[in-house]
């Protein structure tokens, strides 16, 4: 249904448009006495100060290791499936690789890339991982000098990630197991 | 094998049985193939498969020994009631009374059978979706998980897992166990080429049916009592027969895995492509699991006329040399890079010039019958003398074929080698020697090592060659041409017994690699003058029309499981 706006002619003060200069000499005014004033500017010196965002922001994801200091992300992959962009691109140890920082999990990834310039912060990769290892975070300014730069390997992600405490899993099934009496074939 | 010839013959008519399947009438035969291909009573597993249903299951597999012993697949039944007089009692309506089975002490709790293992009889009923047979299921599944790790997240079986599918099925979302779980031992060096996780185990016995039955080395066992049952070989590392990478495909969870797949891909990421092993003349179905131009793994891909459902784990594991770094990739001519352009007119020229019988080809019994096709009339086009090398090594009673060549009898059917291949080749290597064969055609072998030795490739006064690896030979090509492994082109093999079979193109091929067969046509055209097909499917074709082996035998009637050509 269209909806027809009525559009009233402009009165005689109106054609003048001082009263539009007025509203808009008040709104400049109120700002000028709010920032020189009082001291609470609107605006930021950008670059030297930035926004502190909300909780809940999606930024850029990176990487987070446990409480122990150990990569929590063991290549499962899932995040690679799941990224629409195709940001992501993991490389699996293989039967040779690197072996994984908590020894039960047995696995973790040998490299991790995401290309920050492929990637739309839609935190798909977050929601779909079984092991808390990728988070969106706060970061929403990313600059680099080519587009190589702009792809983050597994030590930059793990580092600008820090840390998120969470269940370790993998610890508490290394304890229970320890905890047993002892396997009847210890290894065959 | 030995389950391969033993279908029953259609001739003699199937004696059937009528039994309901969740209130549908079917007809089923009342005796079916097992393992084995000889006649068995038919399952209620196999007759509800034929009603167009599944039962899950775990521990059955149409080609092994049946154990019984996962409880999957237990399903609720019932059978005509019999009155005192051993007549059946009947309805009001006349329609024959059922009993459902229940149990004798407890008549209002159904009693399920394993439905892999209990024969049908005349009249049975059997309720595979009744909500009896979905509660037995899903505490059957749920006992099953009681001590497994749930560690799917770093498990190789993740996305071809039955423990996961069975879930999405039957199982539920929370667990209810709330004990401490058993830990067994993790990644145990079960053999040189299978890791085993005791932990994700659920003991269904096929690897141990397998390795015993099929493979016939009685390796692996069951150890311990009770939930400590675990899987073992009698030795650490002593499960190291030919076929053990075949249990890891039967492994319907992730307790056995591949070494060499270990960690290296989630299979989900995997393009699947079918394909024929060339390690042998037997020509194993395979399928490739390949991502992004990268060959991950060979699997066996089911064709009871050729190698069932298994393959051996040195076909399996031969596939690293497809993306090998030193693959050639460039077109020499002389002794500097160039184009195919220029080699195509290289050889052309230089073909034309040559005198008949002084020309000689050596093939490849690895390459497809299409390429040997082609070079076979650019041999009589030439009055060139042609012939392959054999390959030979020891057979076994499984799989393993002794002709080593995956197309020996492609060669021989397309008349590039005789009965006996390489006959020809002290008589080629005479010719050189004598000068009076001056032009060498080489296609996929290094001839330095079969008895034409490198002076006397210096000799000649033209060599072709077209290899996938660089060798002695590829070294002193006058033109040197890079070829495509099998997986980066199409094309059909013969096997040991006859078998035309076709596989497909998995990866693309490295550099400036083509296929053979584009190549040889465009020669073909050039020295006889006319243009014959440009694509593998009417190239096939025209084959099949000139070779009385694969008279009536069309590329589209080759099928998945290819044909019986006529030798």
């Amino acid at each position: 249904m269209t909806k027809v706006v009525e559009r009233k002619p402009l009165s005689a003060l109106e054609r003048t448009y001082l009263p539009s200069v007025v509203s808009g000499l008040q709104v400049t005014w109120k700002h000028f006495k709010k920032t020189l004033l009082e001291g609470k500017p609107v605006t930021m010196e950008y670059p030297e100060e930035r926004w502190v965002v909300p909780d809940g922001y999606r930024g850029a994801p990176y990487l987070v290791k446990d409480q122990d200091n150990n990569t929590k992300c063991v290549s499962c992959q899932l995040c690679e499936f799941v990224c629409p962009p195709k940001a992501i691109k993991i490389t699996p140890p293989g039967p040779d690789g690197q072996k994984a920082d908590r020894t039960n999990a047995e696995k973790m990834p040998e490299d991790f890339e995401i290309n920050m310039l492929r990637c739309i912060f839609c935190g798909f990769c977050q929601e779909v991982c079984p092991e808390e290892a990728i988070f969106l975070q706060r970061d929403y300014s990313l600059t680099g000098g080519s587009r190589e730069e702009m792809v983050y390997h597994k030590d930059k992600l793990l580092q600008l990630g820090g840390v998120h405490a969470g269940a370790q899993k993998w610890k508490h099934k290394l304890e229970e197991a320890k905890e047993q009496e002892e396997f009847p074939v210890a290894k065959i | 094998m030995s389950n391969a010839t033993a279908t029953p013959t259609a001739t003699a008519p199937v004696e059937t049985i009528r039994i309901k399947v969740d209130s549908r009438d079917v007809d089923v035969p009342k005796m079916l193939p097992n393992w084995q291909g000889r006649l068995e009573p038919t399952t209620m597993l196999q007759a509800v498969q034929i009603a167009g249903g599944e039962v899950p299951h775990y521990c059955y597999h149409p080609k092994l020994p049946v154990a019984g012993n996962c409880r999957m697949c237990l399903i609720e039944f019932g059978t005509p009631m019999m009155g005192p007089d051993r007549k059946p009692v009947l309805n009001p309506d006349g329609t024959p009374k059922i009993a459902r089975s229940v149990l004798p002490y407890e008549p209002s709790t159904p009693r399920g059978a394993i439905a892999c293992a209990t024969p049908i009889s005349a009249g049975m009923e059997l309720y595979p979706s009744s909500p009896a047979t979905r509660q037995m299921r899903e505490a059957v599944l749920e006992s099953l998980l009681i001590n497994h790790p749930l560690d799917c997240t770093i498990c190789d079986q993740a996305g071809e897992c039955k423990l996961q599918e069975y879930s999405v099925e039957h199982g539920q979302s929370a667990s209810r166990f709330v004990e401490a779980k058993v830990h067994k031992p993790k990644a145990v060096n079960l053999g040189p080429r299978i890791v085993l996780d005791d932990e994700r185990c659920i003991l269904c016995t096929r690897c141990i049916r397998f390795s015993k039955d099929i493979a016939g080395d009685d390796a692996l066992g069951i150890v311990n009592r009770g939930s400590y049952n675990t899987i073992a070989a009698w030795k650490e590392g002593a499960f190291d027969n030919n076929y053990t990478l075949n249990t890891v495909d039967l492994c319907p969870v992730g307790a056995l895995t591949s070494r060499d797949f270990r960690f290296k891909m989630r299979v989900w990421f995997l393009k699947e492509t079918k394909s024929v092993c060339t390690s042998c003349a037997t020509g194993c179905n395979i399928t490739i699991g390949s991502r992004e131009g990268v060959v991950h793994r060979y699997e066996p891909r089911e064709n009871d006329a050729v190698n069932g459902p298994w393959m051996c784990d040195t076909g399996r594991l031969n596939y690293r040399w497809i993306g090998s770094e030193a693959r050639l990739r460039e077109v020499w001519v002389g002794n500097k890079a160039s184009t195919w352009d220029e080699a195509n007119r290289e050889v052309r020229i230089r073909l034309s010039k040559a005198a008949p019988g002084s020309v000689a080809i050596i093939a490849s019994a690895r390459q497809t019958t299409e390429e040997l096709y082609l070079l076979k009339k650019l041999a009589t086009r030439l009055g060139a003398i042609t012939d392959s090398i054999a390959r030979e090594g020891d057979p076994d009673t499984l799989l393993v074929s002794a002709d080593r060549n995956p197309n020996a009898n492609g060669a021989r059917l397309t008349g590039i080698a005789f009965t006996e291949m390489g006959i020809q080749i002290p008589k080629i290597a005479s010719g050189i020697a004598s000068g009076a064969i001056k032009t060498l055609i080489v296609f996929g072998e290094d001839v330095t090592q079969h008895g034409i030795g490198v002076d006397l490739l210096g000799r000649l006064e033209t060599l072709i060659v077209s290899d996938i690896l660089p060798s002695q030979t590829t070294q002193a090509a006058h033109v040197l041409l890079p070829g495509c492994a099998h997986a980066e082109k199409r094309g059909t093999f013969v096997n040991a017994k006859g078998r035309l079979q076709k596989f497909m193109k998995a990866v693309e091929a490295p550099g400036d690699a083509r296929p053979e067969w584009e190549f040889l046509h465009d020669w073909v055209h050039a020295v006889s003058g006319r243009n014959g097909f440009s694509s593998i499917e009417g190239l096939f074709n025209q084959m099949a029309r000139e070779i009385p082996a694969f008279e009536g035998i069309e590329w589209g009637r080759v099928g998945d499981l290819g044909v019986t050509a006529k030798i």
